[in-house]
């Protein structure tokens, strides 16, 4: 959904974080999934650097 | 005519086969239809049903045969594309009772493939990756998270840009797409005015003005506090401004921001005058730059008004108080009474804790964010938002806790004569924000009183009626503790100083200049 | 090419592969095996490191060979460099547990008529006291000379004679009954040999046929090494996809557990192996399992085996009480790692979405969710044969290794460089 295609809906949501978030979401009905996030790599920084480096090309 | 494809090394179960040539049957133009293993035993029965051909022959046992009569070529095509379609459809998952949840972005996209906007809100230091992620997968992102590096903002942005999308952060807590509100928002009817702001709570003050004013949102874009900074040069601000410009929903455009680098201001002039719409700039403590297309205000509280008028097409001149004469007789109210001399203000939105220092400092003198040096009367301006309050800490939007300790501590401090808050209702905020700080306050109030002072506590509130809280209900129970509630931010902070400074009063009301 | 598109063409190469039993001819024939050259499961591995298991097997299959007239002498001639050990990998094959191949020994032959490749294992010995277990008494050896001597050559004649049994079909629908091809393979086995019988009663005849037809019949697992060239067949195209982060080969020789990356080529990314946890035949326990062995991971590689473990809910009672809701459990949790989903290994119990395949080490590190392999559990007392089932974890050093060759490559490629 570029904006090319304008701003108008329906949304639909991924959520990473807080889970009130989605909780609200889903009380008003939008499809949302929620992410069980935890930090990559459980969070060493060498593996994260590495990672980061391996990311799928801008296309 | 007949027409058959043969799938080498394919295989489907008979049951399968049968309900897809079934739905083939179903198609217009489609007389008979086979899907089969290509075993000796179904090629008779194909030859038997008269679909057999010289592809067909060619199947082995391993292979799928599809073949089909139907009144014409075109039918013919159209009923063998459909087979293609139902063959290699994906699956979705069945829905999520039970399952875990997915782990990743890619897992939740496995399950909503549509997904048009991610929400993250994980710690700074991966958000920018999780990020960069949903833009190249074509989604809007809402950055909620902080402490993400500045350089990664501007790499995030031009990507962003570069997609046609929108990263609205980072640090961005309020947003609202297509009528449904992001993070932390009200609940305001869709209208057309179109919200553009750096800040959460400037968004939602304002937002929740235009509520009240009985005009609507149609989308309000965050932006993020950097955006119109000179290294990112307003990259999400022109780029919200274009895209409220070419939405037929949106009549006007606000743009709530503190004030733009120079560097920032040509870009943002120069998107604003491609708007094509009215467009109020709403610039906490900036001057309009001379030249300019848009209407700039100094005050969150000037914004919406600002907006109505242009949107109806009356005039309208910003005043201090909304009603001049009931203000007057409050404040004459608390004339009496010995009382500490500073105002102390304890906020939860960084964006009102601002506007309250530029409007108060030229009144009362250079304010003071931290424990204040004690003996002068200038003015405490606390936000409890920021990191150094909210570390290890929920921030005090959800927790009232942090900020009624300090209510409390107040009540015992001789130098402070009146208090000045903010209240933000809201979805994802404390369902109860103003029972906690009420209590704070009355309390506080007893302890000064039994100390012969007198201590006067001030508020507004962000929100509206069909807030979770109800504003109504907050409202009372405010004024049930004793406490002051003014319309807006800007007129509770004006009128904390005329309860300080009654000397002042004439020229804060506008009686003089 | 960017790692998007590199990882789509090495899955593409992996689940378009169409893989057809062709033949069954000496080792020495398909693969060019030389004298004295010992093939094994798993990464490179020098004699001293080999697990008394593998040693026991390579003593059996010296003996076999005549390289050695007793276990003294092959273990003498093993240990004093007169042998060379190679990975079955190395050579166009794969073999299960200890994995021995050696120039007599009759090798399936599985040829990928989507690529042009072609992967071989042996003929599966059966259950209880066998060479891959590291047994080599006068039984086991006189079983390897029959399969050798008869067995192989009828095979042969029957699948020559036959134009090729279709595999891709087959195993489909073996998943569908059931089998996810690495610790269940009743059905698949069931399925060849009812797609072979034809040409095997044509090529053979008397007591030689009963005696295959026999061997065949009566073991379940005889699919399980057709299973494993299969997945060699189609994962050796991907290998050389530059840019590739898809994993292409998995496996173990007791000692290391080896993986292979796409964009790695042959490099191996080696770590200790794990053992494997599970359920034990009468009179075992944890305390004879011998840690994790054999080529057969190739299978979870392309989606079977542990990976679609929601085939078969009877696999699953290895790993927990229930079946149904643990297997479905394990396959969601596969889905996290895996690039895509097959479009011919379909999952019934899951409303026919794709097997798991396509396994991305840049997912394994992220989740550090590592693939469940189902295994067979060997005997850490060489010739004790199998003492049970279970699964086991591909250790997570391995894909981290992987990970950082990989940004070393992008960055050498010129991809990496910061924007």
């Amino acid at each position: 959904m570029s904006l090319d295609r304008g701003l108008g809906g329906p949304l639909r949501v991924i959520n990473l974080g807080l889970q009130v978030f989605a909780d609200d979401l889903r009380a008003a009905g939008v499809p949302v999934v929620q992410v069980d996030w935890r930090p990559p790599a459980g969070g060493d920084p060498a593996l994260v650097a590495l990672l980061a480096r391996l990311e799928d090309d801008e296309d | 005519m007949i027409g058959a494809e043969v799938w080498r090394s394919f295989y489907q179960d008979s049951v399968a086969l049968m309900r897809l040539a079934e739905s083939l049957r179903a198609l217009d133009g489609v007389e008979e239809a086979a899907a089969l293993m290509g075993t000796p035993a179904n090629m008779e029965i194909l030859a038997q049903a008269g679909l057999a051909t010289a592809e067909t022959a060619t199947a082995t046992p391993g292979d799928l045969v599809l073949a089909v009569r139907a009144t014409g070529e075109t039918a013919v095509r159209a009923a063998l594309a459909r087979a293609r379609e139902l063959l290699t459809e994906r699956r979705r998952a069945p829905a999520a009772a039970g399952r875990p949840a997915p782990r990743t972005l890619d897992a939740a996209l496995r399950e909503l493939p549509e997904a048009n906007v991610a929400m993250i809100s994980v710690p700074g230091a991966y958000a920018a990756l999780e990020a960069k992620r949903a833009l190249l997968r074509g989604l809007h992102v809402f950055l909620f998270s902080d402490n993400v590096p500045l350089a990664d903002e501007i790499e995030l942005k031009r990507l962003a840009r570069r997609k046609r999308l929108l990263c609205m952060g980072p640090d961005c807590g309020t947003a609202y797409l297509a009528g449904v509100p992001l993070g932390f928002a009200n609940v305001v009817p869709r209208g057309r005015v179109g919200l553009v702001a750096a800040s959460g709570t400037g968004l939602q003050a304002v937002a929740c003005h235009l509520a009240a004013l009985g005009e609507g949102v149609s989308h309000g874009i965050g932006v993020g506090g950097r955006d119109l900074s000179a290294e990112v040069g307003g990259a999400m601000t022109t780029l919200a401004l274009e895209a409220l410009g070419a939405d037929s929903s949106t009549s006007l455009v606000v743009v709530i921001s503190k004030p733009p680098a120079p560097e920032a201001l040509p870009a943002l002039e120069d998107a604003v005058t491609r708007v094509g719409k009215p467009v109020v700039v709403c610039c906490l403590g900036a001057a309009a730059p001379p030249g300019t297309h848009a209407r700039w205000v100094g005050t969150l509280a000037d914004a919406a008004p600002a907006a109505v008028a242009g949107l109806r097409g009356e005039t309208w001149t910003p005043r201090p108080f909304g009603d001049a004469a009931a203000v007057r007789a409050r404040l004459a109210a608390h004339a009496a009474g010995a009382r500490g001399r500073s105002v102390l203000g304890l906020y939860t939105g960084g964006t009102l804790a601002h506007e309250a220092t530029l409007l108060l400092e030229p009144l009362l003198g250079r304010a003071v964010h931290g424990p204040g040096a004690g003996g002068d009367a200038a003015p405490r301006i606390i936000d409890l938002g920021d990191d150094e309050f909210t570390r290890g800490r929920p921030h005090p939007m959800i927790d009232p806790g942090a900020r009624a300790a300090r209510v409390r501590e107040a009540g015992r401090d001789r130098e402070v004569g009146v208090l000045l808050l903010d209240l933000v209702l809201g979805r994802a905020a404390h369902p109860d924000p103003a029972g906690p700080l009420a209590a704070a306050v009355a309390e506080a109030r007893r302890a000064a009183h039994a100390d012969g002072r007198s201590l006067v506590a001030v508020a507004s509130v962000v929100g509206t009626a069909a807030d979770p809280q109800g504003l109504d209900g907050q409202v009372k129970t405010l004024l049930a503790a004793g406490i002051e509630v003014l319309p807006t931010n800007a007129e509770a902070a004006r009128f904390a100083a005329a309860v300080a400074r009654p000397d002042l009063a004439p020229r804060i009301l506008g009686d003089r200049p | 090419m960017g790692i998007r598109e590199a990882n789509a063409e090495a899955l593409r190469r992996i689940v378009d592969a169409e893989p057809v039993l062709v033949d069954c001819i000496p080792a020495a024939d398909a693969l060019g095996l030389e004298p004295r050259v010992v093939l094994h499961a798993g990464p490179p591995i020098a004699w001293e490191a080999m697990c008394p298991t593998l040693q026991a097997a390579v003593i059996g299959a010296l003996r076999h060979e005549r390289w050695a007239a007793s276990a003294e002498d092959a273990a003498r001639a093993a240990a004093g460099g007169d042998i060379r050990f190679e990975p079955c990998h190395h050579r166009g094959a794969v073999g299960p547990m200890t994995g021995m191949i050696t120039r007599s020994m009759p090798v399936l032959v599985v040829e990928n008529r989507a690529a042009g490749n072609r992967a071989h294992a042996t003929i599966n010995e059966g259950l209880g006291k066998v060479l891959r277990f590291g047994a080599s008494d006068a039984s086991v050896l006189a079983r390897l000379a029959w399969l050798q001597q008869e067995a192989g050559p009828l095979l042969g004649r029957a699948l020559r004679a036959s134009g090729g049994i279709a595999l891709r079909p087959l195993m489909a629908q073996a998943l569908t009954m059931g089998d996810e091809m690495h610790q269940r393979n009743v059905a698949a086995s069931s399925l060849l040999l009812r797609a072979l019988l034809p040409s095997l009663v044509r090529a053979g005849s008397g007591e030689a046929l009963a005696r295959v037809v026999e061997f065949i019949a009566g073991n379940d697992q005889f699919f399980l090494n057709v299973a494993m060239a299969v997945g060699k067949a189609a994962t050796d195209p991907a290998a050389g996809v530059a840019g590739s982060t898809l994993v292409t080969t998995m496996a173990r020789n007791g000692t290391e557990f080896g993986i292979r990356v796409a964009g790695c080529g042959d490099r191996w990314f080696t770590a200790p192996v794990n053992t494997p946890a599970g359920l034990y035949f009468p009179g075992f326990s944890a305390a004879d399992a011998n840690p994790d062995m054999g080529d057969s991971a190739i299978v979870e590689t392309i989606g079977l085996g542990g990976m679609a473990m929601a085939a078969s809910p009877a696999a699953a009672r290895f790993v927990g009480a229930g079946g149904l809701e643990e297997a479905l459990a394990v396959t969601e949790e596969m889905r996290e790692i895996a690039a895509g989903e097959h479009p011919h290994f379909r999952i019934v119990t899951q409303r026919d979405r794709g097997a798991p395949v396509g396994i991305d080490v840049r997912r394994v590190v992220t989740t550090l969710v590592t693939p469940v392999i189902n295994t067979g559990i060997a005997g850490r007392t060489p010739g004790t044969g199998q003492v049970g089932a279970g699964t086991v974890r591909a250790p997570i050093a391995c894909f981290t290794a992987a990970l950082e060759a990989l940004a070393t490559a992008r960055q050498s490629a010129g991809q990496g460089v910061a924007r």
